[in-house]
């Protein structure tokens, strides 16, 4: 303990994270860790059809093996309370209808890890299979608008008059985009240890947010709230995956309510692709109109993405537009098309992601269109007021982000015509994109403690998925308590703790951070009315920002960046090498700009995957994802990486909030994609509209460009030639 | 649990004897492809003899240029044997191409030409595959076909070979050192050790039961000689090839192809020694319009399926930049 008697402020400063020690000597103790006695092992039995009914479960070559405990299924599995505000999804064994390829439709539970899976392959089940359909098309004629996307908004919202002023607008772009199925891929499988006792239930799960899933939980088994305690102390990524209990935690609580003993479930790497959800695949139609100068008149952003025939779940994938630019005539739809799947779910940045891909994209065609340079189209477009809210942004620094990045990535050296950048057998080209997530804050609570022997404690249902905000909520609570770091004891990662909202939508350390600050100032003004001195039990103080977050003035709440990206396009292979990326961003305050700088390059990483990498390969035949593992679904190795810079600007916001920072975790992935397929229009001249540009459609582009090329004369032959 | 056996074989004659007692044996090498393949239930052998610590961890460069490989060497030694980086320096290229650093400190030589496709039907226990469960069918050839053949392949099967080892020990005319479980030995060229699927994509390898690669024999490389691996696939590492080409050039005084050697690799159902384009560059003037001609003719045999037609043109173009580019001496070792 340090007997320093002078504080010095901790948050802006880049802390190493505190639990880093712990992760990489194994000291750390992620779910299916948790030592328990007597534990069983459930591995589950998936459908091997994608549509029909299970019409017999013969158990009985599974319960002859050594160590097999019991076989569940639809028959025999303790009862949900399927009325509960839940998934589908989650109601696991309830029925034998099978709604998806992969879908748990028995387990078996044995003494170990490998009679359970052996047991699992044992197991004979008999199936009524029907037709199914799992391609999505633009034009479903089964898609409907959805009623609400994942943000709570409507699934169509205009402004004005969008098709009329399409009409009337001097220059009109329009084109399609598609992005694939993407999967999660977090580095922990999930896992959970479920045990009960009597009408509680504990779960060691890994979880996004422990307090949301110990309600869910508690619905969907028909327990009291409180029954249901989550422990998530540690957790190897989510990317919203873990966002809520997925069907394996469901199964492994009734496995243990079943045996009356704990039970444990790992999923193994190819059960991630068939369990968990994905990033539903999206086609979308941009159509934007706008003057010669290039201020925008229309947009018109149209939305076609996959739901399952279980479940409505829409992606906000119209969400961005509708804030991003300043036209006066805005249309954003978004459709879901009922497809016999497993229910899609939220990946980083869910919508925003992808809706960014087609957006950004349309608007470097309308800066090609108008031979104006797209990072002043986009400067051109700002707004002062949020186009749909019309409420004035609390800030809004996409200007100087695109200001700052182009002045450091020398964007004024570069020539804006397409297709004409070579450097041996490579074509260069640059591209920008403009990154944006809003701002969300959810009520939380918390609880300071000042403790006898002169140290604090604080505790918060917050959960740090590796992310750093363990480190973060350390910083905060020890510079709001104004004591050094190693006088405070933090305690995070259960349902027990309190209310608290996920680590999702990135408003985690903005939500807990606020509830943390609140809870050590009134627990230091608290102990002002003792004279400062802790009294005999300590002193302990709760604090919850219900009404705090409520009582916020009425602004829009946002934050936005600006990508840069540099790629290379080889013309014999048409193999793509991005060789640098810049993001700046402007998202309030940074709490800690060595974590900050993870989540930023983290995010802009996966961007860059997803542009170039990452594709879920719906086989229509079988119903499943032909790809399951890792040799099959790529995203980015360390040698895909390139020179990668992220960087953010001072941003005062506006905001009670004292963390004063907003969210930063999925900010860094929208826009990204587009700012790489953006630049390889730039090193080519063809436009790929379809996520990803493996190597095909990258073929595909330059034999286009070369035929472009040979139609426009021996003359034009320049195309592709060195210059300068 | 599902059990099997597994037994360290000391020597030779001690893992023949034990692969001659048990027809479900199976030789274990570095097991980085062979415990994936148990995992999901792809093999199910009875008996693993492991070979792995057998003497045949040695690489001996002998005076008259040649090489022996032991077939226990790990791929990650092979890549950084001096000797092999300055003389067949395509070999070196081809190893550091595949996998990731830890695969190939495990991986064997002999594992490694033995491994097998990784066509995702025949992994998935769930699916129909004619090299899996012969005669069950081959759902590739209507399904996900993208990553698989083009050369080579039957209406039964479509797997592509995933080794860049062997496709670079084919072009340099690598020959296997076979011992029979009875003791006699026989060596077979590499481009020779693999069958084409035909109606019997089950059956991969000229090896009967307990065949053991023994080594891998390097010829002296060609006098004057460039070479080159070059591998197209996804990502910049740690992916399979959706197509690569091993060649090896010498030009004449006058300009002409000496002697030309060319291999692909991710297109069929083996290591692809391409004869035809080598036959009809032999001789002749480097220049585009021959290269080009010559890759095509090689290439006019592929049997494309729609999503992997890409990888014919792919493969012409390929071959055209590393003849180009080895003439040029850009790529010269």
């Amino acid at each position: 303990m340090t007997t320093a008697t002078t504080t010095r402020q901790t948050v802006g400063t880049p802390m190493t994270r505190v639990d880093g020690l712990d992760k990489v000597t194994g000291a750390a103790t992620y779910a299916y860790e948790f030592p328990t006695p007597d534990v069983g092992y459930v591995w589950p039995v998936q459908a091997t059809i994608a549509r029909g009914r299970v019409t017999e479960v013969d158990g009985a070559p599974a319960l002859a093996r050594p160590g097999v405990l019991a076989v569940l299924d639809s028959g025999n599995a303790p009862r949900l309370n399927t009325e509960a505000q839940a998934g589908p999804d989650l109601f696991v064994l309830q029925s034998p209808e099978v709604a998806y390829h992969g879908q748990i439709v028995a387990a078996v539970v044995a003494t170990s890890l490998e009679a359970a899976r052996e047991g699992a392959a044992a197991v004979r089940v008999s199936y009524e299979q029907e037709p199914h359909d799992v391609v999505l098309r633009f034009d479903d004629e089964r898609a409907q608008v959805a009623e609400t996307v994942t943000d709570g908004s409507p699934g169509f919202v205009e402004h004005g008059d969008a098709e009329g002023a399409l009409a009337a607008a001097p220059v009109r772009t329009e084109a399609m985009y598609t992005t694939p199925v993407e999967h999660t891929s977090p580095m922990e499988p999930h896992a959970t240890i479920a045990a009960w006792d009597e009408d509680r239930l504990t779960l060691y799960n890994a979880d996004q947010g422990p307090f949301m899933s110990s309600q869910l939980l508690a619905a969907v088994f028909g327990l009291d709230q409180g029954a249901v305690e989550v422990v998530a102390e540690y957790i190897g990524g989510g990317f919203g995956s873990k966002g809520i209990p997925r069907s394996p935690a469901v199964l492994a609580a009734l496995a243990a309510k079943h045996l009356g003993r704990p039970v444990k479930i790992a999923l193994t790497r190819q059960q991630m692709f068939q369990l968990i959800p994905y990033r539903a695949p999206t086609i979308q139609r941009i159509r934007l109109g706008a003057e010669r100068d290039g201020r925008l008149t229309a947009i018109d952003h149209e939305v076609v993405q996959q739901r399952s025939a279980m479940a409505e779940f829409a992606d906000q994938t119209g969400s961005s537009t509708r804030v991003m630019y300043a036209a006066p005539n805005i249309r954003t739809t978004v459709k879901t098309a009922p497809l016999d799947v497993l229910t899609p779910a939220w990946f980083r940045a869910p919508g925003h992601t992808p809706g960014m891909f087609a957006l950004e994209s349309a608007m470097d065609e309308l800066a090609t269109e108008l031979e104006i340079d797209p990072v002043e189209l986009r400067i051109r477009n700002d707004t002062g007021v949020d186009p749909d809210s019309g409420k004035p942004f609390s800030s809004r620094g996409l200007v100087a982000c695109l200001r700052e990045g182009a002045a450091r990535f020398d964007w004024a050296l570069r020539d804006p015509k397409p297709g004409i950048r070579r450097e041996g057998r490579w074509l260069v080209g640059t591209g920008v994109a403009s990154a944006h997530h809003p701002d969300y804050v959810f009520p939380s609570s918390a609880t300071a403690r000042a403790e006898a022997d002169g140290t604090f404690t604080v505790r918060v249902g917050a959960v740090d998925i590796g992310t750093g905000g363990r480190t973060a909520l350390t910083q905060l609570a020890a510079d709001a308590l104004g004591i050094p770091v190693e006088r405070l004891r933090l305690e995070i990662g259960r349902a027990s703790l309190g209310p608290a909202p996920f680590a999702g939508g990135s408003l985690g350390t903005a939500s807990w951070g606020w509830a943390v600050d609140k809870a050590c100032r009134a627990l230091l003004a608290e102990l002002d009315t003792y004279g400062g001195a802790v009294p005999d039990g300590g002193l302990e103080v709760r604090a919850d920002t219900t009404e705090d977050v409520e009582l916020r003035a009425s602004f829009s709440r946002h934050s936005f960046g600006a990508h840069f990206a540099q790629v290379r396009v080889d013309t014999d292979t048409g193999e793509i090498r991005v060789d640098r990326m810049l993001g700046v961003f402007a998202a309030g305050r940074i709490v800690n700009p060595k974590t900050a700088r993870s989540q930023f390059v983290g995010a802009m990483t996966m961007g860059l995957s997803m542009a170039l990498l990452e594709i879920g390969e719906v086989d229509p035949v079988f119903g499943d994802f032909a790809n399951h593992d890792f040799a099959g679904y790529h995203v980015a190795a360390n040698a895909d990486v390139p020179k990668l810079e992220a960087l953010w600007l001072d941003e005062q916001d506006d905001n009670p909030n004292p963390v004063r920072g907003k969210g930063i975790g999925e900010l860094g992935i929208v826009g990204a994609a587009a700012a790489v397929t953006n630049a390889f229009h730039h090193a080519t001249g063809q436009r790929v509209r379809d996520l990803p540009i493996r190597v095909e459609r990258s073929r595909e582009a330059l034999r286009a460009a070369r035929a472009e090329a040979q139609k426009r004369g021996p003359g034009a032959a320049e195309q592709g030639k060195p210059v300068g | 649990m599902k059990e099997f056996a597994y037994a360290r074989a000391g020597d030779a004659a001690e893992a023949a004897a034990l692969m001659a007692e048990r027809p479900d044996a199976t030789y274990l090498g570095g097991g980085t492809n062979l415990v994936d393949l148990m995992k999901l239930g792809v093999a199910g052998p009875g008996l693993l003899v492991d070979v792995s610590r057998l003497p045949y961890d040695r690489i001996e460069h002998r005076d008259d240029g040649s090489v022996l490989i032991g077939a226990t060497v790990r791929n990650g030694d092979l890549a950084g044997d001096p000797g092999v980086r300055e003389r067949f320096p395509l070999l070196a290229q081809a190893l550091l191409a595949g996998a990731s650093g830890q695969l190939r400190t495990v991986a064997t030589v002999g594992g490694n030409l033995l491994q097998r496709t990784r066509c995702v039907y025949f992994q998935d226990v769930s699916k129909p595959c004619n090299k899996r469960e012969p005669g069950s069918g081959c759902p590739a050839i209507g399904g996900a076909h993208r990553d698989l053949a083009v050369l080579g392949t039957s209406d039964h099967c479509v797997a592509s070979h995933p080794s860049d080892m062997a496709v670079a020990l084919v072009a340099l005319d690598a020959v296997a050192h076979l011992r029979s479980v009875d003791g006699t030995t026989r060596t077979v060229p590499v481009a020779e050790l693999y069958r084409l699927p035909g109606d019997t994509p089950h059956r991969e390898t000229v090896l009967g039961h307990g065949d053991l690669v023994t080594a891998v024999e390097l010829p002296p490389p060609p006098g004057g000689a460039a070479m080159r691996y070059r591998k197209v696939r996804d990502r910049w590492s740690y992916a399979f090839a959706l197509v690569s080409v091993a060649a090896s050039v010498a030009v004449a005084d006058d300009g002409t192809l000496a002697d030309v050697r060319i291999a692909l690799g991710g297109v069929a159902p083996r290591p692809w020694r391409a004869r035809i384009a080598e036959e009809r560059m032999r001789g002749g003037r480097p220049d585009e319009e021959t290269l080009r001609e010559a890759a095509r003719a090689e290439l006019e045999q592929a049997r494309p399926l729609p999503d992997n037609a890409f990888k014919v043109d792919l493969a012409t173009d390929l071959i055209v930049a590393v003849i180009r580019d080895l003439v040029a001496r850009k790529d010269r070792a």
